[in-house]
C-alpha cells in the first residue's frame, strides 16, 4: 500500500508535469495564435466591407487586400473627432475600455455595455483616397454571450451595407445563426437612423421585406429572439450618442 | 502486430464502439457533426486525448495510489485537452472557433475516461495507445457517418463543396432542415446503432429496461 506521503508527493509531481506541459504549449503558441487572431479581425473587417466577395483568400492575400483598402482611425468618441496624432497600430480599444483611466461608466443601456472607451477605431473603406464605407466595432450582451462584431456604414453615414461577428457564444443553429450569410445579407440597404436622427434599425419578430418596404428592419432569427433583441440593443446603443453616432452623423454633414 | 494489439485497435470500430455499443460521448456527437469537416477535426482531437491519455496513465499505472487514481487521471486528461486546444488555435483557428467549447468539453467525454479506467489501469502503455487509437477511431467512425449525412442532406455539401445543389441558390435540392438540427444526429446514430446490431445479433442487449437507461444517466455516463 501507498502512505499518505507517498499519495500527497505523488499528486504533486502528477500537477508539476501537467502544469509544464500545459504552461510550455500555451507559451510556444502564444505567436502563431496571436497571428491567427488579428488575421481573422482583418479577415471580418475585409468580409463586412465587402471586399471578400471572389472566393478563398490566403492569409497573404487578406494583409495585402487589408494594408491597401482599411485605413484605421483612432477618433475622439464623445466629440466624434479623429485623432491624428494617435498610432491605430498601437491602439487597443479593449484594452482602454477596460482601463478606468481611458473610459467612463456606461450609462444604463439594454446592450448591456459596462464601460464606454474614450477614444475609438473606426475603420474606413477606401478606394483611390475616397472614403466608400465606415465599418465601427459593435459589441453587447446577446443570450448567453458578448457578441463582437463589426457594422458597415455607407459613406452617407446612414445607410447599413452590413454586420458580421467575430465572437459569440450562441447556440448552433438557433442564436448562432447571426453567422449566416443569408441573413447577414438582409442587412444591406437598411437605414440606421430615422429622421429624428436617433438609431431606430433594429431585428423585428418575423419577416422584414424588402429594405424599400421596411428600411429600418431587419428578419428576427426564429428561435432566438433573445439574440436578435441583444443585437438590436448592440446596434442602437454604437449608433447613438455614447458611441459612434456624433462621428457618424458629422461624416455625413460633410457628405450632403 | 499481436492479437491482443490488433483486437484493442479493430474492436472498437464495431464490435465494442463507444457510442453505438457503449452509448458514450453523445453529447459531442451531437454538437459537431453539422459538417463533415468539424467531425473530422474533433475525431483528430480525441483521438489523440485518447491515445496520450491511455499512454500516461498506463506508465505510471503501477505507481498511481488507488485513492487517487481518477483524480490524477482526469488531471492528466484536461492537460491534454488543453494542449489539443492550444494547437488547433494556433494551426485550425477557423475550425477551433466552430469547435468552440466542445473541445474543452472533451474532459466530459466519458469514453477518455473510461477506457483510462477500464483499459490503461491494467494493461502496458504500447496496446494502451492501440486502444486508445481504435477507441477515438471508434467514436470518429460514428461522427464521420453522422457528420456525412447531416451535411449532404442538410446544406447539399461536402466539405464545403457543393455536391446536391440547393433550390436557394438556383439548384433542384430541398435541404433537409432537420438534419442541421441536433435530433437528426439522434435518428442517424439510432440508425447507426439499428445497422450494427442487424449485422451482429449479439450486441443486442436480452433484457431492455428503460430504468437501465435512467440507472445509468444518474451515473452520469450518458452524456
Amino acid at each position: 500500500m501507498h502512505s499518505t506521503g507517498f499519495t500527497v508527493m505523488f499528486a504533486a509531481a502528477v500537477c508539476f508535469v501537467c502544469a509544464i506541459f500545459v504552461s510550455g504549449s500555451a507559451v510556444l503558441l502564444a505567436d502563431r495564435q496571436e497571428t491567427n487572431k488579428v488575421l481573422d479581425r482583418q479577415q471580418k473587417v475585409l468580409d463586412v466591407a465587402g471586399l471578400l466577395d471572389s472566393g478563398p483568400t490566403t492569409p497573404d492575400q487578406i494583409v495585402e487586400l487589408y494594408k491597401s483598402n482599411i485605413r484605421p482611425v483612432v477618433i475622439d468618441l464623445a466629440s466624434g473627432e479623429p485623432l491624428p496624432d494617435v498610432d491605430p497600430a498601437n491602439f487597443d480599444q479593449a484594452a482602454e475600455m477596460a482601463d478606468p483611466a481611458t473610459s467612463k461608466e456606461a450609462p444604463p443601456n439594454d446592450a448591456k455595455v459596462r464601460r464606454i472607451p474614450n477614444r475609438a477605431v473606426v475603420f474606413q473603406v477606401v478606394e483611390n483616397d475616397d472614403v466608400m464605407s465606415y465599418i465601427i466595432p459593435v459589441e453587447g450582451k446577446g443570450l448567453w454571450s458578448t457578441l463582437y462584431g463589426y457594422l458597415a456604414l455607407d459613406s452617407d453615414g446612414q445607410t447599413i451595407k452590413g454586420i458580421t461577428f467575430y465572437q459569440h457564444g450562441e447556440t448552433p443553429g438557433l442564436g448562432g445563426e447571426i453567422d449566416n450569410p443569408r441573413w447577414k445579407a438582409l442587412w444591406d440597404g437598411r437605414k440606421a437612423y430615422g429622421p429624428d436622427g436617433e438609431p431606430k434599425v433594429a431585428v423585428i419578430k418575423g419577416q422584414a421585406g424588402t429594405p424599400e418596404e421596411s428600411p429600418f428592419a431587419v428578419d428576427g432569427l426564429s428561435g432566438a429572439t433573445l439574440t436578435s433583441r441583444g443585437v438590436t440593443y448592440l446596434v442602437q446603443f454604437w449608433l447613438g450618442d455614447h458611441g459612434f453616432g456624433p462621428y457618424l452623423h458629422q461624416q455625413a454633414r460633410q457628405e450632403s | 502486430m499481436s492479437t491482443a494489439s490488433k483486437e484493442a485497435l479493430v474492436d472498437p470500430f464495431f464490435n465494442n464502439n463507444p457510442i453505438a455499443l457503449q452509448v458514450l460521448g453523445i453529447c459531442s456527437a451531437l454538437a459537431v457533426t453539422t459538417k463533415l469537416e468539424t467531425a473530422i477535426v474533433m475525431t483528430l482531437a480525441v483521438t489523440a486525448v485518447t491515445v496520450g491519455s491511455n499512454m500516461a496513465v498506463s506508465l505510471i499505472r503501477n505507481l498511481i495510489p488507488p485513492s487517487i487514481r481518477i483524480i490524477v487521471q482526469l488531471t492528466i486528461i484536461a492537460s491534454l485537452v488543453i494542449i489539443t486546444d492550444q494547437v488547433l488555435k494556433a494551426f485550425v483557428y477557423d475550425i477551433s472557433k466552430q469547435l468552440s467549447v466542445f473541445v474543452g468539453l472533451i474532459i466530459t467525454n466519458c469514453i477518455v475516461m473510461g477506457r483510462a479506467e477500464a483499459f490503461a489501469m491494467q494493461n502496458p502503455p504500447g496496446l494502451s495507445a492501440v486502444d486508445g487509437l481504435g477507441n477515438g477511431l471508434g467514436y470518429g467512425i460514428v461522427l464521420l457517418v453522422v457528420g456525412f449525412c447531416r451535411e449532404l442532406f442538410g446544406s447539399g455539401k461536402l466539405l464545403g463543396i457543393t455536391i446536391l445543389k440547393p433550390v436557394t441558390e438556383g439548384g433542384w435540392y430541398v435541404p433537409n432542415g432537420l438534419m442541421v438540427l441536433a435530433p437528426a444526429a439522434f435518428f442517424l446514430i439510432g440508425i447507426f446503432i439499428w445497422i450494427v446490431r442487424s449485422w451482429k445479433p449479439e450486441q443486442i442487449e436480452e433484457d431492455f429496461r428503460v430504468g437501465a437507461l435512467l440507472e445509468l444517466s444518474h451515473e452520469g455516463n450518458l452524456r
